[in-house]
This record gives structure tokens, sequence and C-alpha cells, in this order.
């Protein structure tokens, strides 16, 4: 469901974020401009085909992208929990203060329940490791915490499973795991880089509503990344839909279902099969492919695929966020409205 | 190529472009820029070309016959090159020569000692007159590439042993006998360790459990005293080709279990591949499979691995050999030469005896396996 | 585990079984009898009885078929401990060797940590700093250990020892001391030696495992459990230590299997050259003169203390990767 309340402060504000890849074949733009605020008790999802840097984008906010990749502009504040402000952008590589955010404050989990996890050791330890590596605990209450979370998150025989190693563990156990590790610290902020990909259809409703109830306990903020609309409209609050490096709309995810302004989320909408819908209708596709990432489209990215694109404005400069509808989108299409009004 | 890729990237500008990809080269293509852009290795290949053209063309470069003794010029020391004379008016002249030695005799240590002499001028040259031999075994011919101009004069440009031989001829003709033991046992080698290994991946099963067994055990034991126990059976009065053959089989026992390793390995991973299972839908047979879509895909690496194979076994001859019990003089390679230097007192009195051989191994071997690390990295675009 | 200790176990006979067979092979391989040998000596020295020779004839089994005279001395190594009798020096070979083969052992597992204790840091050095000075350096000496055998790096020590330190080559300890019980001087002077087979045969070794360590962990650097490490925030030494490098450990350690064996047959060679009181200048000696069962003896006693090193290296192994121990 989603909140009417919207609180003022967010958590986590990303300003013209933008991280290169610098390979040996050119400068990959992985994430090349954006925007986007994150606030307390509340779903942001990330949606976007595979490749568009949504990944990325997340990983940029604990700097955990691994070379070639790096941030080149932009600023990542977040508010913690006194008051106090941090660029994480800028924030010195490998710094106590970083070290201190990651996994107290902001927790990831990741895509790959297999391999995300270390192979030989204990689950149980390495929930402990996050738990003494933050709080002031001896290891028998770590360990106690540890069982405790494996509990919470769903793990039968908590005491038993804190002895086993990964390779013992089905995927979702594995999952749920990690999402024990992550929440060892009570995070404000939970990024999850889609959490349900790797895993079978009813283990990753199980994990959803697991990661929706949490979030409800902790209060905490969650961003979740995914490709699946499926995910989105179940938990989603917000929604900010990424095309290559950029966010192309975003808005509430009532507003973004019912009214999606930007092409390209229009013809994400319409290429998901609807039950009730005719049958005899092709499913539409978005035509051709998306551009290698090292020729970018000049002016809008999306304007080699898109319908409505519009030769002498589409290909001079690129489209800047702009209110449009219930929503805000990086379209000529509105941003020509407004310059004739 | 990269100038090419942002070209293409700044090409992107046309809305009808819109699968715009870099150019993408074909395997053997990516392997070559991979190697090349590997400079050391690249280095390395022509290093290697070299000392093979050393092998065919010995003759041609020694500069004296290798079984030529000189009861004049025992331990003689490495003569130097110079490129100008000295006129008796002070003025100097271009003359490529070396200076002759003076042998003297200390009275009281009663040991030969060597002074270079300054008024004994060899003068050296390019093609010039030697000893008869035949290029590459058919060819008569009695010019060498470089030497002294007058082949009654004799030089050491890397010195002599203890019999006054050209240690520099010896290295140049011992590179024939040590390099093709390499090329030789990898040969072989490959001839086992491809056909089982395949087998063994192939198949799988109890083949598969019986091969793997021999190779396990074949590498659990320390092959050294093995080969010592191998090669001092062989008899000392069997001829020098016969001892040649027994020796590089010997030494090629250790090669070929690394490499039926690595063949079982590419064979397993390989079987489970989609393509793999199209080509015997198709209703090819096994061996048309192996011979046509196996082998193709791994056949870089196995380049590799035969590369990284020779230093290998021509280590093992010349440890052989030092040892006294691989290839017997007459036969001249780098071992054998080496065992010259096998107590400290020649090598105090002759360091050269050491140096110069030991050098020139050295350096093929570093060669040879910068040229094999190479290849492989060329061979495995997803390596890093 | 007691599972795959059995299984371990079971795989070992055929393997000392098939040892002994082709040691035997191989001491049988030079034509014409060790008898022949001998009673060709001795007769210049004075001669050896019928009798005698007879008896020597049916105790080995000489002139009988392969399998009679393997089992001949098969049985009697077994049985009774008894590898047969030194022709050259006239002395059962039981006496002979134990002394020799420890140390060829004392010196092949020292050799062993020093290869660790160098090849761990450096190669996680040059992985870790990929393509930095230091790597190179690494990569570069690597390969030069690789390339210079043995043999010739003993040579070039010992001649560089002697002309510009002036120190004593050869042997494990000097000349002085060689008669003398032990004692702390004859200690310290044995270390003062000893280093010097530790370090040449070591260095071809150890340039391999830095090559092998650089590469695991390699592998290990960029995969997803490293980021979530990193996530937790961890300082990267303590992540590094307690993930990839663990990880990359395995395969490190497993290299025992193979490194043992090279070890062993290295220092076979060095000790010949450094005339150390070791298996090597023995062995080569016996196979020289063809004192079959003293060669034979020591072939033996190495590959089987070497496979048996590589059994324990795999029980070691199994014992710090779970996912081994599972199977």
């Amino acid at each position: 469901m989603p909140q009417t309340h919207m609180p003022t402060e967010p958590l986590v504000e990303i300003r013209n974020l933008r991280t290169h890849f610098f390979t040996d074949d050119g400068v990959v733009k992985a994430v090349e401009g954006v925007d986007l605020d994150i606030f307390a008790n509340r779903t942001l999802c990330i949606l976007g085909e595979s490749g568009c840097g949504k990944s990325i984008m997340a990983r940029s906010i604990l700097r955990i992208v691994d070379a070639p990749g790096k941030i080149v502009d932009g600023s990542i504040i977040y508010h913690n929990a006194t008051g106090q402000s941090v660029d994480l952008a800028r924030a010195r590589n490998g710094s106590r203060q970083l070290r201190d955010i990651r996994g107290q404050d902001i927790a990831m989990i990741f895509q790959e329940p297999m391999s995300s996890l270390g192979p030989i050791q204990k689950i149980g330890r390495q929930i402990t490791e996050t738990i003494l590596l933050h709080r002031k605990v001896t290891k028998a209450e770590a360990k106690e915490i540890a069982i405790d979370l494996l509990d919470r998150v769903g793990i039968p025989q908590p005491a038993r499973r804190f002895d086993s190693y990964p390779f013992e563990l089905s995927g979702g156990m594995r999952q749920r795991a990690m999402i024990a590790m992550a929440l060892s610290c009570q995070p404000r902020l939970l990024i999850a880089d889609e959490p349900t990909t790797a895993l079978d259809v009813t283990t990753q409703a199980q994990i959803l509503d697991l990661i929706a109830e949490l979030k409800e306990e902790l209060q905490m903020g969650v961003m979740l990344i995914t490709h699946d609309l499926g995910v989105v409209a179940e938990v989603a609050g917000d929604v900010a839909v990424m095309y290559m490096g950029k966010v192309v709309e975003k808005g509430d995810v009532f507003s973004i279902f019912e009214a999606p302004q930007h092409p390209y989320t229009r013809a994400l909408l319409e290429s998901v099969p609807r039950m009730g819908g005719g049958r005899r209708d092709r499913l539409p596709a978005i035509r051709g492919m998306v551009p290698h990432p090292l020729a970018r489209p000049s002016g809008c990215t999306f304007r080699t695929r898109c319908d409505h694109a519009m030769a002498g404005i589409c290909d001079r400069s690129e489209p800047v966020l702009t209110p449009a509808g219930e929503t805000q989108a990086a379209c000529f299409l509105h941003i020509t409205e407004m310059t004739d009004d | 190529m990269t100038d090419q890729t942002i070209q293409l990237g700044n090409g992107g500008m046309q809305p009808d472009d819109t699968g715009a990809m870099p150019d993408l080269l074909g395997p053997r293509a990516l392997m070559w820029r991979k190697f090349r852009r590997h400079r050391v290795a690249y280095l390395s290949l022509w290093v290697v070309v070299f000392i093979y053209a050393m092998a065919l063309f010995g003759e041609f470069l020694a500069t004296t016959d290798i079984q030529q003794t000189n009861r004049r010029a025992p331990f003689a020391p490495p003569m130097s090159i110079h490129m100008f004379v000295e006129g008796e008016d002070g003025s100097r002249q271009l003359l490529l020569h070396a200076k002759g030695l003076k042998l003297t005799l200390d009275p009281v240590e009663r040991r030969r000692t060597f002074a270079e002499d300054p008024d004994k001028v060899i003068p050296l040259g390019f093609f010039v007159k030697g000893f008869d031999y035949h290029l590459l075994g058919v060819i008569p011919m009695d010019r060498h590439f470089f030497g002294p101009v007058n082949p009654k004069d004799r030089v050491y440009f890397w010195g002599a042993d203890r019999l006054g031989r050209d240690i520099f001829s010896r290295i140049v003709m011992g590179t024939r006998v040590s390099m093709s033991i390499g090329l030789v046992g990898v040969a072989m080698s490959l001839v086992i360790g491809v056909s089982l290994g395949g087998l063994s991946g192939y198949y799988g099963g109890w083949v598969d459990n019986a091969i793997q067994r021999l190779i396990e055990f074949l590498r659990s034991i320390p092959t050294i005293p093995l080969w010592m126990g191998l090669a001092a059976a062989i008899p000392l009065d069997w001829p020098p080709l016969r001892t040649y053959f027994v020796v590089t089989i010997i030494v090629s026992m250790i090669g070929w279990t690394s490499l039926a390793r690595e063949v079982r390995g590419k064979f397993l991973s390989l079987r489970g591949e989609d393509f793999i299972t199209a080509a015997r839908l198709d209703g090819l047979s096994d061996w048309q499979v192996i011979r046509l879509h196996m082998v193709p895909s791994f056949s870089s690496h196995i380049i590799a691995s035969l590369t990284l194979a020779v230093p290998l076994m021509i280590l093992a001859e010349t440890s052989l050999s030092f040892l006294g019990i691989g290839l017997q003089p007459p036969t001249v390679s780098w071992g054998t030469l080496l065992k010259e230097a096998q107590n400290i007192r020649t090598i105090i009195q002759a360091p050269w005896l050491l140096i110069a051989p030991g050098s020139v191994i050295v350096l093929a071997v570093l060669a040879l396996n910068f040229l094999g690390d190479g290849l492989r990295d060329a061979a495995d675009p997803h390596a890093h | 585990m007691l599972g795959f200790i059995y299984r371990r176990l079971l795989y070992m006979i055929p393997t000392v079984v098939l040892v002994s067979v082709v040691t035997f092979l191989i001491i049988q391989l030079p034509p014409g009898d060790y008898l022949d040998t001998l009673a060709a000596e001795l007769s210049d020295s004075g001669g050896l009885d019928a009798g005698t020779m007879e008896a020597l004839r049916e105790r080995y089994g000489l002139g009988q078929p392969f399998f009679v005279q393997y089992w001949k001395w098969i049985s009697g190594i077994v049985l009774h401990g008894d590898f047969g009798l030194s022709f050259e020096k006239n002395l059962p070979v039981g006496d002979l060797i134990w002394d020799r083969l420890g140390w060829t052992f004392a010196i092949s597992l020292l050799t062993l940590l020093f290869i660790w204790a160098v090849a761990l840091p450096i190669g996680i050095y040059s992985a870790v700093r990929k393509y930095s000075f230091g790597d190179y350096a690494a990569t570069f000496f690597g390969f030069i250990g690789l390339a210079v055998p043995n043999f010739l790096l003993a040579l070039v020590m010992m001649y560089v020892a002697f002309k510009y330190f002036g120190q004593s080559v050869g042997g494990l300890v000097s000349p002085e001391y060689l008669d003398q019980p032990w004692n702390w001087d004859k200690l310290v002077n044995l270390l003062q030696h000893i280093w010097m087979p530790i370090f040449v045969v070591g260095t071809s070794g150890a340039a391999a495992l830095i090559r092998i360590m650089r590469a695991n962990l390699l592998d290990e650097l960029y995969r997803p459990y490293v980021v979530t490490a990193r996530a937790k925030g961890m300082s990267e030494f303590q992540l590094l230590l307690r993930y990839p490098v663990r990880v990359a450990l395995n395969p490190f350690i497993s290299t025992i299997g193979w490194i043992l064996p090279t070890l062993v047959s290295g220092e076979i060679i060095v000790a010949v050259v450094m005339n150390l009181p070791t298996t090597g200048p023995m062995l080569l000696r016996a196979l020289l003169v063809q004192d079959m069962y003293l060669a034979g003896s020591l072939i033996l006693i190495v590959s089987l203390l070497t496979v048996l090193g590589t059994l324990i290296s795999d029980l070691l192994l199994a014992w710090i990767d779970p996912r081994i121990r599972y199977q």
C-alpha cells in the first residue's frame, strides 16, 4: 500500500550523480546525472532493464563500485540519526566514517544469494561479524542476536542453522540469511539489489513480504532495485524509472502505473501481459535494442527507440526531469508543451 | 581499435543506427591482438625464434670446430673484441680485432695464467672462412658468420674449457641438442597427454577414473630419483643417438600428466556445452565432434601449455646431463657443458664455464616461459 | 570426515604397491644381476666362495622370474624390515639410509615452510596491487626463479659465497664439527649452512606459488561476497584476510601435493652439488655403481614418504575446507 504521509526530510539526497567506468575501450557512463530522494519508512523502487545503471547507482551510495568505476560528479547527502549530514560521494574511500555508515546506517542485500555469502565461513559467523563490527556487545550476545535475527527472517531451527555453511542452504534460505545479516544493526536504509531475481516465484513473494514487514517494524527506508514490474506494483511507494544511466521518470507508484508520462515507461508497462487482456493481441515489445554503452545516442538517449522522437529536438539536447501529469518525466513531449505556454 | 570505438561512439548521432556496436574481431585476431599487447611475451617470441635458428644454423655461427682441442689454451679466459688499432704514429684505425693471449707460467705457484697480449692482433670479420661443414646437413660450406679472418687463428669469445675447446662454439652447437629435446619431448607428451586426457574427459566413467589414478600416481612421486634410476640404467656404451632418444622419453614422462589433466578438464567442461550437444544431435560421430568442435575450441590452450612444457624438459635434460647420467660426452648439450663446471675449484679458476652456459639456459627458459605465459593469457579472453 | 579419511587411505594402497613395483622394475633394468658385479669386484680382492654366492642367490631369488624376486624383496622389507645389502659397502641398507633420509626430509619440510612464508605475503600483495611496481617486480623475479635450474643456482651461490664472503661451502656443518656431538655451537654452525640449500631448493617453488596465490586471489577478489563484506563496513585489510584470502588459501594448500615431490627432487640434485649428507649423493653413487638394493630402497622410501606427505596435505585441506569435507 502506498503511504499517504510524506516525511519532509529525506534520508538520502542524490544530486546529479555521475558514475563512469574507464575501460580500455572507452568511458562507459553507467550513471549519468541522477537526482533522487530516499525517505524513511518508504519504499523506493528503481525500475529499468539490465544494464541501465540501476545497480551501479545503488552501489555508488555505499561507495562499493568496483574499479574501473568511479564517481566523477554529484553528491550523495546522507542525514544521519543525530542530524548531521555526510556527503558520501566525497567521503574518503575506506575511511572510518564511511565504514561506520556501511552495514550500520545503510545496509545492502544482493541479487545472488549463492555467491554473495562467503563460501567457506559459517552463516552465523558472517552475521555476528557485522554485529561485532558496529555494536558494543560480547561474542555470546552477538550470537544470541544473530539467532534471534535468523528466527525473525523465518529460518527454521535458527540455532542449528547458525552453524551451517552457505552451501548447505537453499537459495531462499540464503537470501533470508543475507537479510538477517543486513538487518543485524537495524539500518535506517536498506538497499536491495534485485533480491528476488535468482529465486523461484513462491520464494520471491515470501522475501518481498518479509522486506515489507521489516520495513514497517524498523521504520527504515528501502530502496529496491528491480526489472520486474510485478515486484514494483507489489511493494513500491515511489518509483524511479532508469534508462541508460538516467532517471527518465519518477513519481508515486499509482501515478506511474495509471498515467505514465515518458514513452519509455509507457512502453515498459505495455509490454507486460495482463490478466483478461485480449487473447489475440500481440504483446507489444519495445522496438530495437538498448544502444551499446560506448555508443550513447546524443540528446535524449531513448530517441533511437522512441515512437515519438522529434528530429531536430530530441537529438539536440538532453531533456531534464520536468513535472508532467502526476509525475516527473524527462521528455521533450512535455518540455515543449511547457515552452509553448 | 580504441580510436575506432570512439569514432563509433560519435557516429551514433544519426537516429537510424540503433544497433551501433563496436566492431567485433574474430577469436584468432583477438588472441593475436592480446598477445601483441603483452610486450615481454612478444619480445620473447623473437628470442625463441632466434634460439631455434641458432640450433638450425649452429655450424654457421660457431667459430671453431667443437671437438678441436688446444693444448696451449686450457681454461683460456674470454677474449674481448676491439674496434680500433693504434698505429705506430698514434693514429687510430678501424679494424675489428681481438687481442691474443699470452700464457705465462708462475714458477712459484706452478699455475698457468693468461694475460692479454697487446701486440698480438687477431683481425675479425664477417662471413669468414673456417672449418668445413654441411649447412642443415646438406649444403657443403666453409663460411662462418663471424670469426677470425685467418682460419689458423684461434679466438675464445666466451673462454675455453680444460682441453682448450671454444665454449662459445660448444654452446652454439649444444643448442641443437638441448632445444630439440624440449621439442621432441613435448611432441611425445602431446601424443600421450592429448590421447589419454581426451579419452578420460570424453568417456568419463571408469576410463576416466583409471587414467586419473595413473596421473595422480605419477605426480605424487618425486621425479628426480625415478629419472635418475631410469637414466642410470642406460648403458654407457650406447650410441649417442639412442641415448638421446631414451633421455627424451624419460624427460617427456613429466610433461604429459599436466597436459592430460588440462585436456580432460576442457573436455569435461565442453561436454556439457550446448553446441556440443547440438553437434551430436546433428548425427556427428564421436570422432567428428572431437575433431570439428572440441579440438578447435581448446587448441590455443594446448599450444600455450606445450610452450610452457618445453622449458621444463630442457631443465630436466640439463639436470640429468649435469649429474652425469643423461647425455654423455662427446654429445654436446647445455647440460654436458655445465658438467664441466661441477666442482667449485674449477668454477673459481674459470667462472665462464658456469656463467656462459648458465646464462644461455636461463635466457632460453625465461623466453619460453614468457612466451607460453603470453600465449596462455591470449588464449583466455576472460582472464583478468 | 572419517569417511573421507578412509577413502583417501584406501586410494593410497594401490599407489604404494605401484611405487614399489616401479622402483623394483627400475633397479632391475640394467643388464646382468648384482651378484655378477659383486663377484667381479670381489674376485679382484680375494674372491667370494661359491657357497656364499649361492646363499645370496637363494636369498634374493636371483635368476628367478621377476615377481618372485619382487616378492622376496618386498616381503623382506615389509615383514622383517630388511632392505637388503649394500653391495658396495657390504653393510645392510637399513644401517646406511635413515640418517640421510632424515636430513632430506628435514630440509624439504623447512623449504616448504620457507616457500610459504615467502609466497603467501608476496602473492597477496601482487594480487591486491595488481600492475603496481611491486607486482611487476614479483612477477619478474618469479620468472627468473622458475628459469634458473636448482643446481645452477646452487653453483652460483657457492661461487659467490666462496669468492666474496670466504665461506666454506658444501656440507651442513663445517668440517671441524663433523664428528662432534650436538651442542650449541654446532647448531649455530648448522644454521649458518642450512639456509643456503633451503633457499636454493625453495626458490623455484616459491616463484611458482607466488604466481598461483596471485591467480587464485585475483579469481576471488572481485566475487560478490567480497562486495558483501565491504558493504558490511569491514576494513579492506580485515575483509581481505577473512574472505578472499581465506578462500584462495585452499587451492594454495593443495599444492603441497605436487610441491613436496618437486622439493624432494630438488633437494636430491642440490645435495649432490653442495655435497650435503642427505639422500642425493648416496643415491647418485649407488646408481652409478649399480648398488641396487641401496638405490632401490632410497627411491622407494623417498617416494613413499612423499606420497604420505601428499596424503597429509589432502587431509589438511579437507579439514579447513568444508566443501571438500562434505562431498
